[in-house]
């Protein structure tokens, strides 16, 4: 049968301003470029191309631009291009349809639909150039018997907790899913904002035991890299039990990306698939999620904080209360925009809650329980701007996880083909040739820049706001208005109407 | 339609004032009266109201409770449930004066009340919070009632007015105490009910407070955890709550419970020497939702003492002086030139740093 | 040196076992105290009674010799060490061990070996004695599982063996192959119990538990292995 897909992107060359220099065809993985030597001319794939704007950003001459074909079946509302293509790939092949990073369709974002308050008059706005204005929190377990010692001192009773000088952590992503150099660049941007990034499931490579104070490690079901010294060099260990992007499914490395020094990493044979189950199987019940939380601090005495990330969906309340009494000092809560380096399309797009909602259901639960300060709150899955995380404290988290913004910060252009593991952006792939583009010097200064840039932000929203502590946000609701939002929606935010 | 206090935020102005004798000599109301009248600018005839302690010495071991009501069958109700759950030693109403500038007020009643033994002893409740727990009770179930003052040997006194007349209509000047404090309101917004006027109290408890927080719904959603339900929406009874929950329930002293909510600033706490730097620290890192932002100057009222807090911007006006055993804190100085005008020392508290004035010899002090 | 268990809170009791400076400890009276030798890199424990879940988890070197029955979780993401099991283990024993060698006289339950793994040097052996419920080897990406079927009663092992199975091996002593093998697997059999590393793992259970060796090396048995190291690519269409 003739299924000639159209390629939904097309290179356009300027003719006049290129110079064969052939630079794209150096940096394409994809092979879109070419020349041909009997015309002469650069010419592109366009069925290869997967608009990743590599060539676009290296054409010394700015010849190149990639435009959205204006190639179209017959209109229809209902079935949509991409919505057949999807029909025809699968019934080309037979196989479940793969995606890459967050559900891309149209969506509500409630963050957009949220605004904020500024101080006029009855109380003052404060300037946060000359002001001091703290954005630093701890995250992790307040709960405490106040205790003093013969002189009356008080006695240290907390339970350990991480120190974040900005509330904004990167997010877990794996060595595997993306490269050493991305690691590279996550750690030390960590280590230099005072905050935390998180290694995913994939282990923690040898070279980056150093960054271990500001590293958070993790455990998923595939228990990849997990051994005693890996746990014992975090500044925090993440219990992996859902991600926004595929609640309720494993994760899934191909043999193709485990090199040898991600087999290495993650303590397997090089070259194997590495699959993470979609349960960890010593959890199919509550009370042995607390099993898994106190082996853990069993295993590190204690001093390490314990986190339990868990994708947003319907029950995503009385999960987070369960979790909160399951002896886990934070939960990380991702909501189903969130990103990834593979997902089945349909669990991605189709199953789970936004994090606004869920983050604000959990915020109200654990407070009408009086367990609040059991568990500090971490939101993610699409935060996207330095707004986004004011409102995320002010409608109850601790702190955000950022994934999505810092892969952009590297180079990323959110081409959304991770999962081919040909990225030429050095982010999401294992071949050395790539993954020497992203330098990490660079790389890891523009993460640096974009948290201090949002962090200004965060302080100017907080100044206006009169606010001059982000302890003092966190679950300040009366600080955010709706616009745009039905009843239910505001109850469910636990916000008033714009003018109310 | 316009709401109650209570519907919703109603961002006030305020002026403050307070004066106690160290040595527990008794003062009469006219002089918190004349000194909190200087400040009238402050306020704007929507709220005022006054506290005086050691005011019934005749009385000392049993609950004072101040009631308004909005109607007689209010009344019978509230009653009802007092008899319940306490034994009632004497109770009148209480003596105002009328004035033209005075109106509508409510039913204004006292009671001096002790728990009934066997309901506190089946409440399996320490004393204090078996009392706090009945005033929430009538405060949130009771449509009509609501108890104003409920501590011992201590009392509240507040309406809609400027403060010099609210006081003036509760015959202050007929009444003796060793503290007094008072309040001026200035609310954006009223709906005219006297049980949105300050101070706001619980049990021994009284905060008069100037400005509008910033971090309200942060510390309301926190407090709210713990057996609290702000139903008036204002800062001053946040502001309260909090303080009752710090020190009464987690044992903390004035000072620490300064910390927490007017807490230093990281970059000030390190640079503390180490004692005080590991304990600020602590005490952040234990209750940060109860750090309070924005303007705030409160007077904190409790047996045997007064507390001066300015929030640790010092955005908020507040003076304290000394005379001999007489000690002063006022959100303006010329309130006090007005009742003490050769002041032995005057000066400006430093913003997060709290001026703490106690009887002498621990006489009456708190929790004794 | 000796440590009687009853009473103990597991952490106390597991403080104590971390603390003690004797390389090997005797633990008594051991009732449901959960976490024992987490993490553990050192020491020789002896365990008498029934320890709680996770016995030995992430045991990173350390040998546990249990005279009773074993809960759930056993040698969860083991490391190294050893751990020896006089009795039952119960669900999930072994999951995720990547080193280390787990000998059990009796049965397991569900889920034992799940997601074992192997990594270089290390090479992670369950040896079951008695029969093995379902899903035995789920997802096994490395190392040797072995069920012996002593004295059995009930099938040697439960449905659903090896599924997602990408690596290593799995020997069933038995001669007929158990009916649901999953598509993933491959069955060889084996008249005679090969050399190397396998006949070594019988062997050594034969001689923990006083058992003859001829009646277990000179078995039939079937070997799985997997089909593919990538068992589950075609399964996928990029979109």
């Amino acid at each position: 049968m003739n299924m000639y897909l159209q390629p939904e992107y097309e290179v356009v060359r300027k003719e006049e301003k290129c110079t064969h220099c052939r630079l794209c065809e150096k940096q394409c993985a994809n092979e879109v470029h070419s020349f041909d030597p009997k015309t002469g001319r650069m010419v592109a794939d366009d069925a290869k191309c997967v608009n990743c704007h590599r060539c676009v950003c290296v054409c010394p001459t700015h010849a190149l631009k990639i435009v959205k074909s204006d190639d179209v079946y017959k209109l229809n509302a209902n079935w949509k291009m991409q919505t057949m293509n999807e029909v025809y790939k699968q019934a080309d092949s037979g196989g479940v349809l793969l995606s890459s990073m967050g559900n891309p369709n149209p969506q509500i974002s409630f963050w957009d639909k949220m605004l904020l308050n500024a101080s006029q008059v009855t109380n003052p706005p404060i300037d946060p150039l000359r002001e001091p204005m703290e954005t630093q929190v701890y995250l992790g377990k307040r709960t405490v018997e106040i205790q003093r010692d013969e002189n009356g001192k008080l006695k240290d009773t907390l339970f350990p907790q991480l120190k974040c000088k900005v509330p904004v952590m990167f997010s877990a992503m794996s060595y595997g899913s993306i490269s050493y150099n991305a690691h590279e660049s996550l750690a030390r941007a960590a280590e230099e904002l005072g905050t935390y990034y998180n290694t995913g499931e994939g282990g923690l490579h040898k070279d980056f035991y150093k960054y271990g104070k500001n590293t958070i490690v993790q455990v998923a079901s595939g228990r990849f890299g997990v051994f005693k010294d890996y746990l014992e060099n975090a500044a925090a260990i993440e219990i992996k039990m859902g991600q926004g992007a595929k609640p309720g499914i494993g994760g899934h490395l191909p043999g193709s990306k485990i090199s040898s020094d991600v087999a290495e990493t993650r303590m397997i044979p090089e070259g194997v698939d590495a699959i993470s189950p979609a349960p960890h199987h010593d959890i199919y019940s509550i009370e042995d999620l607390r099993q898994l939380v106190f082996s853990l601090k069993e295993a590190t005495s204690y001093k390490k904080p314990i986190i339990v990330k868990i994708a947003a969906v319907h029950n995503v309340a009385a999960i987070a209360s369960g979790v909160a009494r399951s002896g886990a000092d934070i939960i990380a809560i991702d909501g189903y925009c969130g990103g990834t380096g593979a997902a089945p399309t349909r669990i991605r797009d189709n199953v789970g809650i936004p994090i606004e909602l869920a983050l604000a259901a959990v915020d109200q639960r654990l407070r009408e329980e009086g367990i609040r300060d059991e568990i500090s709150i971490v939101a993610s899955g699409s935060i996207r701007s330095s707004a986004d995380v004011v409102k995320a404290v002010a409608l109850g988290a601790d702190a955000c996880y950022i994934g999505t913004a810092a892969l952009l910060a590297m180079g990323c252009h959110l081409c959304r083909a991770c999962q081919q593991g040909k990225c030429n952006w050095g982010i999401a792939t294992q071949r050395p040739e790539l993954v020497k583009r992203l330098d990490p010097n660079t790389a890891y200064k523009r993460l640096v820049n974009l948290v201090v840039a949002w962090e200004h932000e965060i302080q100017e929203m907080m100044g206006g706001m009169g606010i001059n502590s982000i302890e003092a946000l966190r679950g300040n609701r009366l600080m955010l208005r709706g616009i745009g939002l039905s009843d239910t929606e505001l109850k469910v935010l636990g916000i008033r109407y714009a003018g109310e | 339609m316009l709401q109650r206090e209570g519907q919703f935020r109603n961002p006030s102005g305020c002026a403050v004032a307070g004066v106690i004798d160290r040595s527990g000599q008794n003062m009469s109301g006219e002089a918190i009266i004349e000194a909190i009248s200087v400040m009238h600018e402050r306020s704007n005839g929507l709220g005022g109201g006054f506290a005086g302690y050691g005011i019934y010495p005749h009385y000392k071991e049993f609950y004072a409770f101040h009631m308004f009501y909005d109607s007689i069958s209010a009344q019978e109700e509230a009653e009802k449930f007092i008899k319940r759950h306490f034994e009632i030693v004497y109770y009148s109403e209480i003596q105002t004066r009328k004035l033209p500038s005075i109106q509508n007020e409510p039913l204004i009643y006292r009671y001096f009340l002790a728990p009934l033994p066997q309901k506190l002893a089946n409440s399996h409740l320490d004393e204090r919070e078996y009392v706090a727990r009945c005033v929430n009770r009538i405060n949130a179930q009771i449509e009509g009632a609501y108890v104003f003052s409920c501590g011992k040997n201590m009392g509240i006194f507040k309406g809609v007015g400027y403060p010099e007349d609210i006081g003036r209509f509760y015959r202050l000047e007929e009444y003796e105490g060793y503290a007094w404090t008072s309040h001026g309101r200035y609310p954006t917004n009223t709906p005219g009910w006297w049980g949105g006027a300050h101070p706001f109290g619980l049990l021994d408890f009284s905060v008069v407070h100037n400005g509008e927080i910033s971090s309200y719904d942060a510390n309301r959603r926190y407090i709210e955890m713990f057996g609290y339900k702000c139903t008036l929406q204002t800062d001053t009874e946040v502001i309260c709550y909090i303080i009752d929950y710090l020190v009464r329930k987690k044992g903390l002293t004035l000072d620490e419970t300064s910390h927490i909510i007017a807490a230093s600033f990281w970059d000030t706490i390190a640079e503390k020497e180490e004692k005080a730097r590991e304990q600020e620290t602590l005490l952040r890192r234990m209750f940060p939702s109860l750090l309070i932002t924005g303007p705030f100057s409160i007077i904190l009222g409790y047996t045997g003492g007064l507390m001066a807090l300015n929030d640790r911007l010092k955005l908020r006006s507040m003076i304290c002086a000394e005379k001999g055993s007489r000690a002063y804190i006022s959100s303006e100085e010329s309130a006090i030139r007005k009742i003490e005008p050769d002041p032995d020392r005057v000066w400006s508290p430093v913003g997060g740093e709290p001026v703490v004035f106690e009887l002498y010899d621990g006489e009456g002090v708190r929790n004794k | 040196m000796k440590i009687d268990a009853q009473g103990k809170s597991f952490v106390d009791l597991n403080v104590e076992i971390r603390d003690c400076e004797d390389p090997e400890v005797f633990i008594e009276r051991c009732v449901g105290q959960r976490y024992i030798a987490t993490g553990l890199a050192d020491k020789k424990l002896v365990i008498e009674g029934t320890p709680g879940n996770a016995l030995g988890a992430y045991l990173n070197g350390a040998s546990i010799w249990l005279r009773g029955n074993a809960q759930e979780a056993t040698g969860d993401t083991m490391n190294g060490g050893e751990i020896v099991v006089y009795g039952n283990a119960g669900d999930a024993t072994g999951y995720a061990m990547r080193g280390g060698e787990i000998f059990v006289r009796g049965n397991v339950g569900y889920r034992c070996g799940i997601h074992m793994k192997a990594y270089k040097e290390h090479k992670p052996a369950v040896v079951v004695g008695g029969c093995a419920g379902s899903f035995l080897g789920e997802y096994q990406a490395g190392g040797i599982i072995v069920v012996l079927g002593k004295d059995a009663k009930l099938p040697l092992v439960g449905n659903f063996c090896g599924t997602g199975m990408h690596g290593g091996e799995i020997y069933l002593r038995c001669n007929t192959l158990p009916k649901l093998l999953p598509a993933q697997v491959k069955a060889e059999k084996l008249d005679v119990l090969p050399e190397g590393e396998v006949r070594e793992l019988v062997r050594k259970w034969c001689e923990l538990f006083n058992e003859r060796e001829s009646e277990f090396l000179q078995s039939e048995y079937y070997r799985l292995t997997p089909n593919s190291e990538n068992p589950y690519k075609q399964m996928y269409t990029v979109n």
